[in-house]
């Protein structure tokens, strides 16, 4: 996979749709729709990712070495044979850590021109 | 649901195939969550979600596939070179071509419904003329009989000198009457076009310039209306300025003034000059135009039966008035690239079906490991689209570099305004020729790539497949009959041309140099004063050194085809059916010893045949043939245009009309005996200069001369009898030197089809080779087996090239100059050529079959 000799910088900055789903996916494996509602209710609402862009930014993240599939499953009760279960790769969290470095930077440099309320 | 999985089918195959169970699962838990209304607006979320995000994934295919496409082909310069020359090379011609055939036959003319715009001319049935001028007295009673033209109008050249307006110098322009303009729909940039009060006898001259003139002038300055002109000595108002894109007839006319007749002009039924214009009034069609027209000239035929007997009418639409010879010319270019292209496709397409054979256990390794047929067709069309589009690009250079050369081919006459331009409709053309061309080399490869694809696998690569063996094998032998055809079709017209530059044009041409002094009239309007100028310029030229002879002519043979005037032999029946006519001219003594041409029997013009004396004439042998077969020609009598003349002397018969066209027979006269009112177009006007040495170093004191005896008088058309000649064939050498492009280029593709083809045939069997040599086989028999394969190929692509070049000969039989549409030496060259280039492109695979180590073939 070439996408491994990648310096997680190059990939900046990330679309937000795969920020969210690196978000979502930070803590747990999660399966398609499970990371839509995570991101729904993250947002409080504010962003509902689409199946469709869900799905194709899935199949980039995963050409880049961003996700994998996973086999590991949760209990059959709770599963579902259509489902696919998706986990973050170190890459992919080297890649979040680095897209949150950068935005905090941002802020930062907001907060400087006073573009930001709160402590000066 | 099933409404949602037939809209899944807007993405890509592989990533339905990869998350359709997905998308469809997550669908299904989000229409769960709502009801009644908030359904029908969950339904137009989805869909507004899908076609965008369709798209995309659509996109970040295309982008992928493009990457990897790109790099492949940079892996495999070598191929990707020679694939993207041979699109380039195809597309190129075809879009020049094309480019060429649409300035001139497809695209309307520069005028408001050109459909309805028809040239009017006087034909006779009975001789071999289907479009004659007009004289103004037939003119103006068609004009005033017909009533299917909503305008009528007549116009005629004009050669004249001008001053005022900077160095005295020659322009071509015409005269028209007040109907032309408007007919043409054109509007002056400046000022005003003619009306009916500029034919008024009192009216003050006027004239209306071209743009280019204008610039070139006045420098486009406003202040040039109202300024006068001197036009042949006479001045003239300038009372209007066409816009840059006007040109009528042709794109030679720099000027254009009021067209007038006096009473006088009517006079005479065949005095025939002015070309005939005219727009159809709505709803009549040509037919109708036609049999009216007919009607009118059968009318006033019956009533001058002396003058008009075989004299109709005939209208041609002004686009359709093209010589068949220059459409033919045009067709066979068009002919010539196709099968360029043709042969370019068939290349690519050999070369994209090898790739795809070679590369069928990289496509099989990717099939087994899950890639989707669709996957790798995709990528496969991307792959032959990229090189075809980066083909076309090239190719549109190539037809920008071509289109000057082409142009040349294109008749100055055609009314179209500018010169061939390269624009939007044709880039249309070129990247439909690509698209269809990519698809077409891509599809064929990609289509297979998913077939077979297990065994592919077993194999490895070893084998190739019998059918597509056949494919390919059928690919060269069209490559190498297009190529024998377009060998043949050169070749017929190299034949063509040598045997029009072999024809004897009745003159020495080798050393002698023209120019042209046109007199302006009134100012050289007495003979006298003409004379006088004649003769300083002869013996001031004379004296010159290497200078052997020197005349004056009123026009130089092929320069001016026509002044052909009528002849009448007293005692011999007015042949009616007949037109009696020949070329009349016009010449100082020692005309014929400058132009070389060769005196028969008798004297030629001399110095003593005055105004006063009998009136002379030289007659050409084709003349005492016609006239007086057998018998004496010497001291006969005779009649031309109705002024009795004695014949002094027979010369050579002289192409007056051109190489490859029947001439008139020709009289000449003395420069001193004419009716007056001839000298204003037959005064003498060419110089011959018939010298030894460097031709060129005469121009200067040539100008000199001229300048010091007239300093007004302008000097054109510096030209050698050779340049005459050479522009005789000039469209004929073009045309062959862009058929021998195109037919060098079809010979170095077929020559690369088949070293292609074998070669990759032998690093196929390169086992079957191993074994054979492994089994006994010599070298000899390998070396056999390729050459017999080459061959063959060469004699079927032989066969039906003939075949194909055999019909194409009698189609171009009007170019041809009578060599034979079956000639066998041309045959014979282009079949021993395509046999030899088999042979050529088969030696390197044939020696690297002969060496195959049976050791190394078999591991």
């Amino acid at each position: 996979m070439p996408a491994q000799t990648l310096s997680p910088e190059s990939l900046l900055p990330l679309p937000p749709a795969t920020f969210h789903i690196l978000m979502a996916l930070a803590a747990e494996d999660r399966h398609g729709y499970a990371i839509i509602q995570d991101v729904g209710a993250r947002t409080n609402g504010e962003l509902k990712l689409s199946a469709g862009t869900l799905y194709r930014s899935i199949q980039r993240m995963l050409e880049q070495g961003l996700l994998v599939e996973t086999r590991d499953r949760p209990a059959p009760e709770e599963d579902d044979e259509r489902r696919r279960y998706y986990r973050i790769t170190p890459f992919g969290t080297a890649v979040a850590r680095a897209e949150a470095r950068r935005l905090t930077q941002l802020v930062r440099l907001a907060r400087a021109s006073g573009f930001v309320p709160g402590r000066a | 649901m099933r409404f949602y999985n037939l809209l899944l089918h807007l993405y890509p195959a592989s990533f339905r195939a990869e998350y359709a169970g997905e998308l469809g699962a997550v669908f299904a838990r989000g229409r769960q969550d709502v009801r009644g209304f908030q359904a029908v607006l969950f339904w137009a979320a989805t869909l507004f979600e899908i076609l965008p995000d369709a798209l995309a994934v659509h996109w970040d295919l295309l982008v992928q596939d493009v990457r990897y496409a790109a790099r492949i082909l940079a892996r495999a310069p070598g191929f990707a070179c020679t694939a993207i020359t041979v699109a380039a090379l195809g597309t190129g011609a075809a879009t020049a071509a094309y480019t060429l055939i649409d300035h001139v036959l497809v695209r309307p003319l520069p005028f408001p419904e050109p459909d309805r715009l028809v040239n009017v001319w006087e034909n006779a049935p009975a001789g071999h003329f289907s479009e004659l001028e007009l004289s103004p007295a037939n003119y103006r009673d068609w004009k005033a009989a017909a009533s299917s033209f909503s305008s009528f109008g007549v116009y005629a050249g004009l050669a004249a000198t001008l001053t005022g307006a900077g160095e005295p110098r020659r322009i071509l322009g015409d005269a028209f009457t007040p109907e032309i303009f408007p007919l043409l729909g054109a509007q002056p940039a400046l000022g005003r076009v003619f009306g009916t009060e500029d034919l008024k006898e009192s009216a003050p001259a006027t004239v209306v310039l071209s743009y280019a003139l204008w610039q070139e002038a006045f420098g486009g300055s406003r202040t040039a209306l109202g300024r006068k002109i001197e036009i042949d000595g006479r001045p003239r108002t300038i009372v209007g300025v066409m816009p840059a894109g006007f040109s009528f007839p042709d794109r030679d006319a720099e000027l254009w003034v009021p067209l007038r007749f006096a009473p006088i002009d009517f006079a005479d039924r065949s005095n025939s000059y002015l070309h005939g214009l005219a727009r159809l009034k709505p709803g009549i069609s040509m037919g109708q135009a036609q049999a009216e027209m007919a009607g009118i000239a059968g009318r006033l035929a019956r009533a001058y039966p002396k003058e008009l007997a075989n004299i109709g009418a005939t209208i041609v639409r002004l686009h359709d008035d093209l010589s068949p010879r220059t459409r033919l010319l045009l067709e066979a270019l068009m002919g010539a690239a196709l099968c360029l292209l043709l042969i370019a496709c068939a290349n690519l397409a050999n070369l994209l079906l090898a790739r795809a054979l070679a590369r069928r256990g990289e496509l099989a390794v990717r099939c087994a490991l899950g890639a989707g047929r669709e996957r790798l067709v995709r990528q496969m069309l991307t792959e032959s689209l990229l090189l075809a589009v980066a083909g076309g690009l090239l190719g549109i250079l190539i037809a920008y570099a071509a289109v000057p050369l082409f142009a040349r081919l294109v008749p100055n006459a055609v009314a179209s305004a500018a010169a061939p331009s390269i624009d939007i409709r044709i880039l249309a053309f070129a990247v439909l020729l690509i698209v269809v061309t990519g698809v077409a080399f891509g599809a064929l490869p990609a289509l297979r790539a998913g077939h077979g694809s297990e065994q592919a696998l077993r194999e490895n690569t070893r084998s190739g497949g019998g059918r597509r063996e056949r494919l390919r094998s059928a690919l060269v032998v069209a490559e190498i009959a297009a190529c024998v055809l377009l060998l043949v079709s050169s070749g017929l017209l190299i034949r063509a041309l040598s045997r029009i530059r072999g024809l004897d044009p009745g003159f020495r041409p080798n050393g002698v140099l023209t120019l042209r002094t046109m007199l302006p009239f009134p100012k050289y309007d007495k003979m006298e004063t003409r004379r006088d100028f004649y003769n300083r310029v002869l013996s001031d030229v004379r004296r010159l050194p290497g200078v052997t002879s020197t005349a004056y002519t009123s026009f130089l043979p092929m320069v001016m085809r026509g002044g052909i005037w009528h002849v009448e032999i007293a005692g011999r029946p007015q042949d009616i059916a007949q037109q009696e006519s020949a070329s009349a001219r016009f010449v100082t003594p020692d005309y014929f010893v400058a132009m070389g041409i060769p005196l028969r029997v008798g004297r030629g013009i001399t110095e003593s045949d005055t105004a006063e004396r009998p009136w002379v004439a030289v007659v050409s042998q084709s003349f005492v043939d016609h006239y007086w077969r057998g018998e004496n020609p010497l001291g006969r009598h005779f009649k031309f245009n109705f002024l009795d003349h004695v014949v002094v002397g027979v010369v050579g018969d002289v192409r007056v009309r051109g190489l490859e066209r029947a001439s008139e027979p020709q009289v000449y006269m003395s420069y001193q005996q004419g009716a007056n009112s001839e000298w204003s177009w037959y005064a003498p006007k060419d110089l011959v200069v018939r010298a030894s040495g460097d031709l060129s170093a005469l121009v200067p004191p040539l100008r000199r001369i001229v300048h010091d005896i007239d300093p007004e008088q302008p000097i054109s058309d510096v030209q050698t009898l050779n340049d005459i000649l050479d522009q005789e064939t000039g469209t004929r050498s073009v045309q062959l030197r862009i058929l021998g492009v195109f037919a060098a280029a079809a010979f170095l593709l077929a020559g690369f089809g088949i070293h292609g083809l074998l070669s990759f045939a032998v690093s196929q069997r390169s086992q079957e080779i191993g074994v054979r040599i492994a089994l006994g086989a010599r070298p000899a028999a390998i070396l056999a087996m390729i050459f017999r394969r080459a061959l063959l190929l060469a004699a079927a692509g032989v066969l039906l090239g003939s075949a194909l070049a055999f019909a194409a000969g009698q189609s171009m039989r009007a170019l041809l100059a009578g060599v034979s549409p079956a000639d066998t030496l041309t045959f014979a060259a282009a079949g021993g050529l395509c046999v030899a280039m088999t042979i050529a492109g088969s030696l390197l695979p044939a020696h690297r079959a002969a060496r195959v180590d049976p050791i190394t073939a078999l591991r």
